[in-house]
């Protein structure tokens, strides 16, 4: 079941004549990790900053086409690009969380971190932002790491521990999708492996998009994956498939290495 | 070649040392002659360039004593007197060639009248100064600062920017002309009171430092990652509270920083008070009368002053300097170590 | 809720911006105003006994002018002590030292130049304010070579290194060379900065009312005159206070220009 429905999506940076992505049509399963890779530049930060409308800090850029993402209540999908009020953005953003490639750590404590999107979502009983950094944080693989220092300064944790704390931070306001653009590739082998474990675990309770250039990772965690290239979806298909047996070309060469 | 260059290099940077060690040491013995003198008292006295009876027979001064303040003055110079001993009033004889008239009184045993010469007033002026100029301008200079980093798009942002730039490159005796001759009227016929005052001047000396203020408030706030911001934007956040809980607590040490900075800019600043502050050695009694600031004191009374007059403005301009000097490396240090 | 206060918030802000720029804008359009209704190109001509600014403006650019030969090489050679060879508590204790100093109040220095040139030399002279400028340039000139020099990547020294040059040589044809546009920029502004300065010249270099080189008198300064004609009664002398500082902030304002132009321009 998909929670969230792209289609016929194109995508204008301002100040750009030409579309970034070109009619893109795929979707985003619920509890399982779609993964998108292909070489650099060919619009895959694009495509998942589309999907929490990010981009919109920034004014200027032209959308069309549909996203749509699932309404947890009523069951119905919701066009998000549809949304002009900043009330809604809000809200948006709050379902859909978003992990960047560099850890963002606040510049604020451990706790206060993790609390931070539950205090803007308007929880203020003490016990219970307890409660749920707590178990963000053991949900992000970083309790143990840190209960002793709670109320140290972020910017104290290692590289890898910091990535953590961000995926605890967004789980804690418990959202349906959780974008990752290339969340491991400032961090070393275990750090990476660490978060790989991390994100199958999370998908039990939450969709998962991952834009990375390590097709290992590709192949390893995801279920689907998205090949792009150009600003083109050139392929969409179960991971396995992707893999082992490419329909395109282009899909095969890249996996392949034998791209160029 | 290397170890020439290398030395070279060196005392080049030693220089910076040299001449701040220097100016401490210049100042110091420059207002010697008012330190002996007045002591650390100096700084709570009120007087100015006044002449002071002593009253050795009752009838015979017209400015008898009617006030206690004037009293305790004499007691204390008097005391001093007789502790000081006899070296200072050499020296005097000696640097002093022209001796002033009322030095001369002074060192001449007779002792009817002496002139009294404290730092209070100054003091005052230049605290209430700033702190006006701060009140006014840290407010609008956040203002300005958050609009061009976070609210005006890039297009807009861009050249108000060097617009701001521009106007804290404008020399400051501008600000003081522009203060006098077309702000000064407004607040009067608003507050009532002298075109020149306390007020004025304040108001003129924060119109001063804004741009100033706002420029690198504004670069301490755009030193914040994009990517922080969006993370935060990610979470939900409202544009303010990206502001109020992503940018001004990573950009606090710099923020705070600029403030300081600003605040020491407007402590030693001549030109723009120098025109409206009023020039009057007299403590304000209201925001909208006239007194004096150090700078304005220096600037208005140096190379006519001699003797003790002189010395006494030397030790206005250490007193500045200390000041300065404090604020600034506290700053520096403490925010060196939270920085670090 | 939430909306609402940062609805608020942006608009206050938004608010206070234009209150300032409305400020700046008023000072600027009064300069221009009052400037070129009393600018007349004879100003240029004609010495301030005649009604005309000549000796005050060719004064000012001998009195900054001095310092920058003074100031300049003095602080670039000091900053690349700081960034290149200092290490250590002293490097940085000078770093610091210079960052206050950048502070100082600038009538403070006037005051320490005159106690240890004017009156030893028994009177106030152009090259006193001279130096008084030379003084506050340097700070301003250790500071900017010490910023641009560590925008240098460190790898461009151990090539050279590499290479077998000697560390001065590294610094001045290579590190210097790749810092250039930077300094050059803020030694601009900073120029910018000290031909405008007033207070550290009132009692150094005074002012004349007459064309003069000869630094060891009084020397035309067209700051300090500005002051002058500023506070006299007659609206004459006040026209010309405006014209001079309108001439004053075009200079100013096209010295700063001339630097951020070149910072643009050899980026791109
Ligand atoms: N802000 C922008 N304005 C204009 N064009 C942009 C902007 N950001 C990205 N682009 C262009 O859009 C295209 C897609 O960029 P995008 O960042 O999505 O690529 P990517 O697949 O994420 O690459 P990488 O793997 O290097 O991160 C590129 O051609 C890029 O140059
Ligand atoms: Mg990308």
């Amino acid at each position: 079941m998909p929670v969230m429905n792209i289609k016929d999506f194109s995508f204008t940076y301002p100040g750009v004549d030409h579309p970034s992505l070109k009619n893109i049509n795929m979707k985003i399963r619920k509890n399982k990790i779609t993964a998108l890779i292909g070489p650099s530049g060919c619009g895959k930060s694009t495509l998942l900053r589309s999907m929490n409308r990010i981009h919109d800090l920034y004014p200027g850029n032209k959308y069309d086409g549909i996203i749509e993402l699932l309404k947890a209540d009523t069951q119905k999908m919701e066009n998000i690009l549809d949304i002009k009020k900043e009330n809604e953005f809000i809200q948006l953003r709050q379902r859909v969380g978003m992990i960047f490639q560099k850890p963002t750590p606040f510049p604020m404590s451990i706790f206060d971190n993790v609390a931070y999107g539950l205090k803007i979502a308007g929880i203020k009983d003490k016990s219970e932002l307890e409660g749920r950094v707590e178990k963000a944080l053991k949900d992000g693989a970083l309790w143990k790491e840190v209960q002793d220092r709670l109320n140290k300064s972020a910017m104290g944790l290692s590289g890898g521990q910091q990535q953590r704390l961000c995926i605890a931070r967004a789980v804690a306001v418990k959202p349906e999708v959780i974008l990752f653009d290339e969340p491991t590739s400032a961090l070393d082998p275990i750090s990476t492996g660490a978060i790989e474990e991390l994100l199958v675990e999370l998908k039990k309770d939450v969709s998962i998009a991952i834009v990375t250039h390590n097709m290992q990772q590709a192949s390893r965690i995801s279920d689907y994956t998205a090949f792009m290239y150009l600003g083109d979806l050139i392929e969409f298909d179960k991971t396995e498939n992707i893999f082992l047996n490419p329909k395109e070309k282009q899909t095969e060469d890249y996996i392949t290495g034998r791209f160029g | 070649m290397e170890k020439i260059f290398r030395n070279l290099s060196l005392s080049s940077a030693s220089l910076v040392f040299i001449i701040l060690i220097g100016i401490f040491i210049t100042l110091f013995l420059a207002s010697k002659d008012a330190i002996n003198e007045f002591g650390i008292g100096f700084i709570t006295n009120p007087n100015w360039n006044k002449e002071i009876s002593i009253e050795i027979d009752a009838k015979s001064s017209n400015e008898t004593i009617k006030n206690s303040k004037v009293n305790e003055i004499e007691d204390f110079n008097l005391e001093s007197d007789l502790f000081s001993d006899e070296d200072d009033i050499m020296i005097d004889d000696e640097d002093d060639i022209i001796i002033d008239e009322d030095d001369m009184l002074f060192n001449e045993d007779i002792k009817t009248t002496f002139t009294d010469y404290g730092a209070l007033v100054p003091i005052v002026g230049t605290i209430l100064t700033t702190l006006i100029a701060l009140i006014f301008a840290l407010p609008i200079a956040m203002g300005i600062a958050v609009f061009l980093s976070e609210i005006a798009p890039k297009n807009i942002a861009y050249p108000i920017g060097i617009a701001i730039e521009l106007l804290a490159a404008i020399p400051s005796i501008i600000f003081g002309m522009w203060g006098l001759y077309y702000f000064a009227p407004i607040i009067a016929d608003l507050v009532g009171g002298y075109q020149v005052s306390l007020l004025t001047a304040g108001l003129v000396l924060g119109v001063m430092i804004l741009p100033f203020m706002a420029a690198i408030t504004r670069d301490s706030m755009n030193t914040t990652p994009d990517v922080l911001k969006e993370s935060a934007y990610a979470m939900g956040a409202t544009k303010f509270e990206v502001i109020k809980d992503i940018i001004f607590p990573y950009s606090k040490v710099g923020i705070i920083g600029s403030i300081i900075l600003a605040l020491g800019r407007a402590l030693g600043e001549t030109m723009a008070v120098a025109f409206l502050i009023g020039s009057i050695f007299a403590l304000p009694t209201a925001i909208n009368s006239p007194t004096i600031s150090i700078p304005v004191a220096m600037a208005n009374n140096f190379g006519e002053a001699s003797g003790l007059g002189e010395s006494s403005l030397f030790y206005l301009a250490l007193i500045l300097f200390v000041i300065s000097f404090t604020i600034i490396s506290i700053a520096k240090l403490y925010f060196l170590k939270k920085a670090s | 809720m939430r909306l609402l206060i940062n609805k608020i918030v942006l608009g206050l802000s938004t608010l206070s911006a234009l209150i300032g720029l409305a400020f700046l804008g008023w000072i600027l359009v009064t300069l221009f105003i009052k400037g070129l209704g009393s600018f007349h190109f004879t100003l240029f001509l004609n010495d301030l006994i005649n009604g005309g600014l000549r000796n005050l403006i060719i004064g000012q650019f001998i009195l900054a002018g001095i310092a920058a030969a003074i100031g300049i090489p003095l602080g670039m050679v000091a900053g690349i002590y700081i960034q290149e060879y200092g290490r250590g508590k002293y490097a940085e204790v000078i770093r610091n030292l210079s960052d206050i100093m950048m502070s100082a109040p600038s009538i403070v220095i006037g005051a320490f130049v005159y106690a240890i040139i004017v009156v030893p030399t028994g009177g106030t002279s152009g090259f006193a304010g001279a130096i008084a400028l030379a003084i506050m340039m340097l700070p301003i000139v250790i500071n900017t070579t010490d910023n641009m020099l560590s925008l240098v990547p460190r790898e461009l020294r151990e090539a050279g290194i590499a290479l077998g040059a000697s560390k001065y040589k590294v610094i001045i044809d290579i590190v210097i060379k790749a810092a250039k546009v930077g300094i050059m920029t803020g030694i601009l502004l900073a120029f910018a900065r000290i031909i405008g300065e007033t207070a550290p010249l009132l009692f150094t270099s005074e002012t004349s009312n007459y064309f003069s080189l000869d630094l060891t008198e009084s020397f035309p300064s067209l700051t300090v005159s500005i002051y002058d004609l500023a506070n006299e009664p007659e609206q004459s002398s006040r026209d010309l206070a405006w014209a001079a500082s309108f001439i004053l902030t075009v200079l100013v304002l096209t010295i700063n220009l001339a630097g951020r132009f070149f910072t643009r321009n050899k980026k791109s």
